[in-house]
């Protein structure tokens, strides 16, 4: 049994049929890399984990929950954080802030009244939020503004966001889109440093195939809305239909 | 030193404003009597009491659009039902103004609460609309169908032959002031020192006290976490969402603050002069307090108060320039050049005072984005500048996050 169970999901937008039929299962303490040609699907099926979309048919099961119509900031405090492709910050606040936030959340749940509390008084809250910007090197920026940041940087604080929150399950949604190669490698980098420090599984969606190889310890082909192959890296990178679906086209 | 559970910073900050607001009365004296100028003097207890009151209007007003983003443009309705909360409590209980506010409080937090629930279901332009519908169905309802709870368009007064079941006994004979527990709200102190004369009215210290209270009050919802995530929720509402916090009842919540302080606010009108109409609730008083917030500084502290004040003091000050004030202005000129100079000031004087104040706000929010509070700022990084010319200028230091409350 893994920690997420996607089990005959479908949904149909209009007359396209973006996922069909598809059975998934992600074990705890891995990093599962879905992969596959644009218009696979693999967006929409991240959507469906994180409480954008609602699937037709079919169930996902997360940690013994249904994700089935659960809001996005209750699938949150469940476990689940989410990486965006252009990295979501609060770019009107500091970088300290931004991750003060998710601190919050984590201690405080989904809301709280702490009206007459001071943010300066939060000595353990702001103490955490420093070192999960150490974790990701960016505690000399801690007074910057979050828009001010370099893409890489976002992406860094972005990471920082969501760890802060010990989720048990981290979806990276094209991490290193539009990054230049040194940015990619440092992105690397960070995740194999993450996975070393703390249990966590992650599920990466993703294009740039040297991040799929050097991250992923199992991975998901999709093609046309279903799973053509799971396998480990070594076996995907040889497979025939792979290579005809996906690989060829490179 | 530090009061209150504030920093350092902030104690000092709200040491300055209570001082200013305590000597409100002496700095808006500045021109002695008699002279041409003393027109300009705007200490009278009038104009001051709305210095005060629509300043909370303002502060309560940036807690939801300062903070948040969301510009609701019916809070208005509010500050009618705060009026309307009050005259009642004088009409059927005491001219003692403490129920009344307590009352207009606590009516204007639950119309809120009713109405914040259904508009925040949208955000945008939708949600303005939103707020902006209910308000003008308050006032329609307020100005017609409504008549027996709000006596329609003559207004909701108060009449000798109200029960007042507190203190009926007392009000034999003529009508009765609003009175802080025997304290008149129209009672004054004129002094007169240094050509000037000062009044200091009873009314206006009242106000200036709750101000001051909701001001800080305001201070700490910014400073808290609380106030940290709606502003969490103004810059990126959906990185919130996937943070697992429930943005709604954050929202809810500021939106309720702030219609209690409108309430306040409109409580404390009706507490200065005892009556309340449907036209306190119309568009225009909505649209105002957001004229109020944007042009002294949408998100900072004082720029509410700020803007409120300007705006008040335009209302009242300019609009009382009328040709003979600038007859008078422009005598010692040759005739056709004074007539050509007062028919050029004419337009933006007197009755055209929406004009000027119109002019201001665009070259206010075209120029300065932040309000009169960036201007004030960036007069002083001006000052700081010239102080130390060796390089250390804004472009060779790391951006500052700008502070919520200067």
């Amino acid at each position: 049994m893994g920690i997420l169970e996607v089990k005959n999901v479908s949904k149909r937008f209009g007359g396209l049929k973006a996922l069909d039929n598809v059975n998934l299962s992600i074990q705890e303490n891995t990093v599962h890399a879905i992969i596959g040609p644009n218009g696979a699907g693999k967006s929409t099926l991240l959507n469906c984990f994180v409480g954008k979309l609602i699937p037709d048919t079919g169930s996902v099961m997360f940690d013994g929950h249904s994700l089935l119509g659960v809001t996005p900031y209750k699938i949150n405090q469940l476990g689940v954080s989410r990486v965006f492709q252009t990295p979501e910050i609060f770019a009107e606040l500091t970088v300290l802030e931004n991750v003060m936030i998710p601190c919050f959340a984590h201690r405080d749940g989904s809301f709280r009244m702490h009206a007459f509390e001071t943010v300066d008084a939060e000595v353990e809250i702001r103490e955490k939020a420093e070192a999960m910007l150490a974790d990701v090197n960016m505690l000399d920026k801690k007074n910057e503004h979050a828009a001010s940041l370099s893409r890489g940087d976002k992406r860094r604080l972005e990471m920082a966001m969501c760890l802060a929150q010990d989720p048990k399950l981290l979806l990276l949604d094209e991490p290193t889109a539009g990054m230049a190669r040194a940015d990619t490698n440092n992105t690397i980098e960070l995740l194999k440093d993450i996975k070393k420090k703390r249990d966590i599984t992650m599920v990466i969606i993703e294009h740039d195939m040297h991040v799929v190889f050097s991250l992923a310890e199992r991975i998901t082909v999709l093609a046309q809305g279903t799973p053509l192959v799971e396998d480990v890296p070594e076996k995907i990178k040889g497979h025939p239909k792979v290579q005809e679906a996906y690989l060829g086209g490179h | 030193m530090q009061l209150f559970g504030l920093s350092k910073k902030d104690t000092l900050f709200l040491l300055i404003v209570i001082f200013l607001t305590l000597a409100t009365p002496i700095l808006l004296q500045p021109f002695a009597e008699g002279s041409g100028l003393a027109q300009f003097n705007a200490g009278y207890p009038d104009l001051m009491q709305r210095f005060a009151i629509y300043g909370i209007f303002a502060i309560g007003f940036n807690i939801l659009f300062g903070l948040t983003g969301y510009l609701s443009f019916g809070h208005a309705a509010f500050l009618g039902v705060g009026s309307y909360s009050a005259v009642w409590m004088f009409k059927l209980l005491t001219m003692n103004i403490i129920p009344g506010i307590i009352l207009a409080v606590i009516v204007s937090g639950l119309f809120a609460l009713l109405i914040g629930w259904i508009s925040l279901r949208r955000s945008g332009i939708y949600f303005s609309i939103l707020t902006l519908a209910f308000a003008q169905m308050s006032y329609n309802l307020a100005y017609s169908v409504l008549t027996p709870l709000t006596n329609g368009e003559t207004g909701l007064q108060i009449r000798l032959s109200d029960p007042r079941i507190l203190d009926g006994a007392s009000a034999a004979g003529s009508l009765p002031t609003t009175n802080l527990f025997g304290l008149a709200m129209n009672d004054s102190v004129k002094m007169e020192f240094f050509g000037r004369l000062f009044t200091f009215n009873v009314g206006y210290y009242f106000s200036a006290v709750m101000a001051i209270i909701v001001f800080y009050i305001a201070l700490r919802i910014f400073r808290s976490p609380f106030g940290l995530m709606l502003r969490a929720v103004k810059t990126n509402q959906t990185r919130l969402n996937y943070t697992g916090v429930n943005t709604r009842p954050y929202t809810l919540a500021a939106f309720v603050i702030s219609g209690m302080y409108a309430g306040l606010a409109g409580g404390l009108l009706a507490a200065m002069d005892p009556l309340a109409g449907a036209e306190r609730m119309q568009w225009t008083a909505s649209g105002e307090v957001v004229l109020m917030t944007i042009l002294g500084g949408a998100g900072t502290m004082m720029g509410p108060v700020l803007g409120a004040g300007f705006i008040k003091y335009f209302e009242n000050i300019f609009s009382k320039i009328n040709d003979n004030v600038l007859h008078n202005w422009f005598g010692p000129l040759p005739d056709g050049l004074e007539n050509f100079l007062v028919d050029l000031v004419h337009p933006f004087v007197g009755k055209g005072w929406h004009l000027t104040l119109g002019m201001l706000f665009v070259l206010v929010v075209m120029f300065l984005p932040g309000g009169l509070v960036e201007g004030g700022q960036r007069i002083a990084a001006l000052f700081r500048r010239k102080r130390k010319p060796d390089g250390s200028g804004p472009k060779h230091q790391p951006k500052q996050a700008p502070h919520v409350a200067e």
